[in-house]
């Protein structure tokens, strides 16, 4: 199922970065595969935004060396990422509400028609390239390109960014969060979208908190944890309790649940009363 | 390559996307931004048409609205397309007042020929536009407040240097008859001349915006900056050519007075500040920026226009116009809201808010 290429498309390697004396990342070694989804884990401020803003342009890294087909890249801004093929699409799908499928779809590079100064933007052609890759990603409800991006649903948007980025050539598509906002039904749409561009041989790396969400579309998983690679694996490696032990500080629940029931054994069975739960918890959280 | 492109995206497409360029039908006329305010123009001229009498609707009737309408919609257009990329700019009153004066003292006070004051006149709009985007691109200080700090310091600077200039606040003028037909002239006795400078306008910027892939990238500035900047458009430039723009607009109008007129009065042109937002808010364009429509503003500057001159045709007492234009505004704003959800919830669409 998985094609393992002799060389990783994109390749990470003991990249850090600092910003003033906090570490925010340290050593992360990390290859991405073409036609392949890797599920990047973890739990708020455990570094995942800043990986891929070092991904996609926005940061340089301290140190270390990324890799894109085994050539040696240094990414100064998110024009140089798109240009090696990284296209990142963040929650909210990056699209304008008001402006037509087509428009929106071919913002910042649009198809022209005609001579000179006399040049028309080719709205025709905008509608029907944006509705085609729309429906090539399985959305087969937007018929027409003239229709307002606002109008779309949170799951249509997602396609309508991915179709985009796959249509200008990303090899590497990145995914910030993209069923964060969306209902359950809707959020199985964005996943069999990205197995849809998976297909295609893109390289996906899709942001989460979602395991269940991650389970389902992932090949290989990465777990952030204070800014460290915790875990790397690939798909069928860990059962869901332990990636759900692994991310949002799992351990430290279950190790409080351990707390507890001592607590419980030296009380008679009392439960602590709240001030106490807030006491055992918070030391916890502090470790 | 896009010959090609385009013909397998038809074929692909087959009769799927035909509906795309189908002839204006009713659904497609209500999803655009100038549908409300259209309504309100038409409406508005059947209002005063029947209000007003025979004397409303004859030429000289129609000269009295089309005239002002001509010099507001040639500043309310650019505001138009500055609005749209998200932008205000509330300094139009004093670059036109500004620019009117420095055609007067260069070309009147001075003697120079007057394509000499004509150039300075425009060069002094569009330096003026150039700070105005600098300032706001670069400090990312609301274009409200940098373009009401322009407003107030340009009227102070005209009116400072014209009384240390020519002692007086008001500077005559006396133009070449080239100059007089092409600016300050009346068509057939009624119409000014300004009337063509506004279609002119109409068609470079309707062109700009609408058909020119630039319109794509002033939407896109106005609806979402991040956005459009991670999409490589270089946000600030655009930003920047609007507000000269707007200025621009500005000074042609202060140019076309002056020659009209014959004189150049250094408070003139304040009321086109507020004029011209209404007139663009009528027509349709949003005031946070994205949408909006050349031909919206151009109903909404006649809207405005009616409303301001057909109010003398009725025989009712004239205080009560800005009521009349105040309760306007109102609902036209809440009639093109209307028009934008209708536009946004077109097509199949899941019953989901």
């Amino acid at each position: 199922m998985t094609q393992n290429s002799t060389q990783p498309l994109l390749k990470l390697t003991n990249v850090c970065k600092t910003f003033g004396t906090t570490d925010v990342l340290t050593d992360i070694n990390l290859e991405v595969n073409p036609g392949e989804v890797l599920c990047l884990l973890g739990d708020n401020g455990a570094g995942k935004s800043t990986l891929i803003k070092i991904l996609s342009g926005f940061h340089e890294p301290t140190s270390g060396v990324m890799e894109i087909d085994g050539t040696p890249v240094n990414f100064k801004s998110p024009r140089d990422a798109s240009e090696h093929g990284i296209a990142t699409v963040h929650q909210f799908g990056g699209t304008f509400p008001l402006m037509t499928i087509g428009r929106s779809f071919f913002v910042g590079a649009e198809p022209t028609r005609g001579w000179g100064p006399f040049k028309r933007l080719d709205n025709r052609f905008a509608g029907e390239v944006a509705v085609r890759e729309m429906q090539s990603l399985g959305i087969t409800r937007v018929t027409e390109g003239s229709r307002l991006v606002g109008g779309l649903s949170g799951g249509e948007r997602q396609a309508l960014a991915i179709g985009r980025a796959v249509y200008f050539g990303a090899n590497v598509l990145i995914l910030d969060e993209p069923t964060a906002a969306l209902g359950v039904k809707e959020a199985a749409h964005v996943l069999r979208i990205v197995m849809q561009a998976r297909q295609k041989g893109v390289a996906v790396i899709l942001v989460t908190h979602n395991v269940t969400h991650a389970m389902t579309v992932g090949d290989h998983f990465a777990v952030l944890i204070h800014g460290a690679l915790a875990a790397d694996f690939r798909k069928g490696e860990r059962t869901r309790e332990e990636i759900t032990d692994l991310m949002a500080g799992g351990e430290a629940m279950a190790e409080l649940e351990a707390e507890l029931e001592a607590y419980q054994a030296a009380h008679h069975g009392h439960v602590p009363d709240p001030v106490e739960l807030e006491r055992l918890a918070q030391s916890k959280s502090n470790d | 390559m896009t010959v090609q492109a385009t013909q397998q995206a038809v074929s692909k497409g087959g009769g799927r996307s035909r509906r795309t360029d189908a002839p204006a039908t009713l659904s497609n006329l209500i999803r655009r931004p100038e549908s409300g305010s259209l309504i309100a123009t038409i409406a508005i001229f059947i209002f005063f048409a029947i209000f007003g009498g025979a004397k409303f609707t004859a030429q000289s009737g129609t000269a009295t609205w089309l005239n002002p309408a001509a010099e507001l919609g040639i500043i309310a257009i650019p505001v138009g397309l500055l609005m749209i990329a998200g932008e205000l700019d509330l300094s139009v009153g004093s670059v036109l007042a500004a620019s009117s004066m420095t055609l007067a003292i260069v070309s009147g006070h001075w003697g120079q020929p007057i394509i000499v004051g004509i150039v300075v006149a425009l060069g002094l709009g569009l330096v003026t536009g150039f700070l105005n985007g600098l300032i706001v691109t670069r400090t990312q200080v609301p274009s409200f407040v940098v373009t009401l700090a322009t407003n107030f310091g340009l009227a102070g600077l005209a009116l400072g240097l014209t009384r240390a200039i020519t002692g007086s606040t008001s500077v005559a003028l006396t133009s070449e008859s080239w100059a007089k037909h092409l600016f300050g002239s009346y068509v057939s006795g009624k119409f000014e001349v300004a009337i063509f400078w506004w279609i002119g306008v109409i068609v470079v910027v309707g062109w700009i915006l609408h058909v020119s892939k630039y319109g794509n990238w002033i939407f896109a500035v106005g609806g979402d900056l991040v956005s459009a900047r991670a999409t490589g458009i270089p946000t600030d430039r655009v930003k920047i050519a609007l507000f000269m723009g707007t200025a621009f607009g500005a000074s042609l109008v202060g140019v076309i007075q002056t020659i009209l007129y014959n004189s150049a009065q250094v408070a003139n042109g304040q009321a086109f500040i507020f004029n011209s937002i209404i007139a663009v808010v009528i027509g349709g364009v949003l005031l946070t920026g994205g949408y909006g429509s050349v031909f919206g503003v151009i109903f909404g500057t006649l809207t405005f226009a009616i409303v301001g001159q057909g109010i003398y045709y009725t025989g009712w007492n004239p205080d009560w116009a800005s009521l009349f234009l105040g309760v306007l505004l109102l609902l036209a704003v809440l009639m093109n809201n209307t028009f934008r959800r209708m536009a946004l919830s077109y097509g199949p669409r899941k019953k989901k808010d």
